[in-house]
């Protein structure tokens, strides 16, 4: 491991990579601060600018950049705003806003920035510890194993959709698993589904179907229903000092919160928001009687809970991705698809194969965070200016470089055809509640999927590698008790609610 | 019937048609010698149809009970929001990606960029034209240059 951290120290400090990070955590800062963009459309406008780059690690400690640095800059807008640029920082604009509205903006920004920073440090320390662990176990699974987990991962990602939601979950992932067979595919030279057209020969491209699937939706919500001026005004950032004593009462609170924040992230379809929802209730849960009141109305334990948490939980989201190749989330399926177009397929021979970019990753997310404080921290109340860019401008931007992105990715304008019919349609299922990202990473995961099971069917000459490899069968039951777990649930919840209202 | 599970019909007909496809027609160009494979390239489709068939009803019939929306965006209430300036943007766009080849990418680009925002409702021309004109320069810039990936950047009857 050691000589790994250096390898990985290496390549990371040098001066190439340096740029990546500095730029990746200021660009994606600039834009999670605009309400309405998440870290997903962010990325996916990144990405054909990281793959042009052509250095793999490079390109993914880039992404990593923008990643943390989009939610970072989401919880300055909800701070600053009480507008949430990213579902993973609405939990922040409970306790920042009300912060920020009694003139302590600063505080609240350090405040934030201190636990972002120490939920992504600590999760990176995590991250180094249980990767190479993880993926030593990860080496001994066989395509059977791979065909089950990323079945489990799937699975796992509608049964974490919420209620009422996996039925709609599930079917995306399928939809997306369908589209994914379009073309031709790797087990046999022939296409497929592709209705006679030359162009779709080759698949969709996922560039194009994640610019579709988020970029253009969020933009379009945007035009739609344009945030109210009055709902957020823009406090004065003075002050960012924070005081010793509460320093010290948000330690415990940053402790605990990383370590939690990190499992939640690991866990495939349970991401930042998740976490920081639950970060939140439980700092709530176990505070003082006199703090709890405290909690909603500007209370800093409130503030440091949900920030650390989200940050950690996006930093163990790098778990399942660097050591199975298996993303849990959404954000995670886009940089898996930036790597495998570079030619790297995550998985657990990454750490073997290429230890420059296994371990230049991790370090990076050390680098990052420093960045963000350092840098970020002081520069804060100059990028909020960017706030004050009327959407007039901004929308037809954002537009332009979902365009390009797809564009540029294939030199093909029928591409911006598809990228628009996709991203009416991802509207319309949008509108309908239908979540978008399980049909992204069964894109993404569908060849893959695919191809591990086709492996595994001519291995054992039929479906027989289920009940002959216990570790499949496991897994695989597994993957059904995710999906009925939360039927039973509400069922088992409904029938409680009719008893105690027939006892009364 | 509500929206999402008119959507649920459309991807049941979706899948049907999928699976129709997979069940009926692909196998019939496949070589003699690949039937005797326990997978065919029509296996993985079969089953994802049988299962979207499966969801799509599971949704069309409403046996999951709906939640109330999360996107904070009301489709009942549409005609409340801009629809207007967001059907005009898509044109916009399609236009965009139609002329872009012909017209060259500075050209089109800059006129997207402008009308963009005059969609938007911003008359400014002063503070518009010369952003727009400049940004387009800007990124043919670093995608010719830096990214080294070719966009022409004049109409095809001036030249290059």
């Amino acid at each position: 491991m050691l000589e790994g951290i250096l390898l990985g120290l290496q390549t990371a400090f040098s001066v190439q990579m340096l740029i990546m990070v500095i730029g990746g955590c200021l660009i994606g800062t600039f834009i999670g601060m605009l309400p309405g963009l998440g870290p997903m459309s962010i990325i996916a406008i990144m990405i054909p600018v990281a793959i042009s780059m052509g250095d793999p690690a490079a390109a993914i400690i880039l992404l990593a950049g923008v990643y943390y640095g989009a939610i970072f800059g989401g919880s300055t807008s909800s701070i600053l705003l009480n507008a949430p640029g990213v579902a993973g920082t609405v939990a922040t604009s409970f306790d920042g806003y009300p912060l920020a509205k009694k003139g302590k903006a600063g505080k609240a920004l350090t405040v934030a920035a201190i636990a972002s920073f120490c939920g992504g440090t600590l999760g990176a320390v995590l991250l180094m510890v249980f990767a190479p662990a993880l993926s030593s176990v990860a080496l001994l699974f066989h395509s059977a194993e791979y065909f089950a987990l990323m079945v489990v991962g799937l699975s796992a990602i509608a049964a974490f959709a919420g209620t009422g939601q996996v039925a709609k979950a599930l079917l995306m992932t399928v939809v997306g698993l369908m589209l994914a067979t379009v073309g031709e595919g790797t087990m046999f030279s022939l296409p497929r589904f592709t209705m006679g057209i030359m162009d779709l020969q080759s698949g969709l491209s996922f560039v194009t179907l994640a610019m579709a699937m988020f970029a253009l939706p969020e933009a379009l919500f945007l035009v739609l229903n344009p945030p109210k001026p009055g709902a957020g005004k823009r406090e004065d950032i003075k002050e960012l000092r924070i005081t010793r004593q509460e320093a010290k009462s948000i330690a415990p609170v940053i402790g605990r919160q990383s370590i939690q924040g990190f499992f939640i992230g690991v866990l495939p379809g349970a991401g930042a928001t998740i976490a920081s929802f639950l970060g939140y209730a439980v700092e709530r849960n176990i505070a003082s009687k006199d703090e709890q009141k405290e909690f909603g109305k500007g209370s800093i334990k409130g503030l440091a809970a949900p920030e650390t948490a989200n940050n950690a939980a996006c930093t163990g989201s790098f778990v399942p991705l660097l050591t199975l190749g298996i993303p849990g989330s959404g954000t995670t399926a886009i940089l898996l698809g930036a790597l495998i177009a570079l030619n790297v397929t995550p998985g657990p021979r990454l750490m073997v194969d290429e230890p420059q970019i296994f371990w230049a990753v991790i370090i990076s997310m050390y680098i990052g965070n420093i960045v963000l404080l350092v840098l970020n921290l002081p520069l804060i109340p100059y990028i909020a200016k960017i706030l004050t860019i009327p959407r007039n401008f901004l929308i037809p931007y954002i537009l332009f470089f979902t365009l390009m992105g797809a564009y540029i990715g294939q030199n093909n304008a029928t591409e911006l055809l598809i990228l628009i019919g996709f991203g009416v349609c991802a509207t319309a299922l949008k509108f309908a509640d239908y979540p978008l990202a399980p049909l992204l990473i069964g894109f993404i995961l569908g060849p893959m999927l695919e191809d591990n099971f086709a492996r595994s069917m001519q291995l054992y000459d039929g479906v027989a590698f289920i009940t002959e490899r216990p570790m499949t069968m496991v897994l695989l039951c597994i993957a059904v008790l995710l999906i009925l777990l939360p039927s039973i649930r509400a069922k088992q919840a409904k029938i409680k609610a009719r008893g105690i209202a027939d006892g009364d | 019937m509500s929206l999402d599970r008119w959507i649920a019909l459309i991807l049941l007909g979706f899948c049907v048609v999928y699976g129709y496809t997979a069940w009926f027609t692909m196998d019939a160009t496949l070589a003699p010698f690949m039937k005797r494979n326990p997978i065919w390239p029509s296996t993985f489709p079969k089953i994802l149809s049988i299962l979207g068939i499966l969801l799509s009803s599971i949704i069309l019939l409403g046996f999951e009970r709906n939640v109330s929306n999360t996107t904070g965006i009301d489709y009942r209430r549409l005609h409340e929001y801009k629809l207007g300036q967001a059907v005009l943007l898509l044109l916009l766009m399609v236009l965009y990606a139609l002329l872009l080849r012909p017209v060259g990418f500075i050209f089109s680009t800059s006129l997207f960029l402008i009308f963009g925002s005059v969609i938007l409702g911003e008359r400014k021309w002063f503070l518009m034209l010369p952003i727009a004109i400049i940004s387009t320069l800007f990124v043919w810039y670093l995608v010719q240059v830096v990214l080294g990936i070719y966009m022409r950047p004049l109409p095809a009857w001036i030249g290059i």
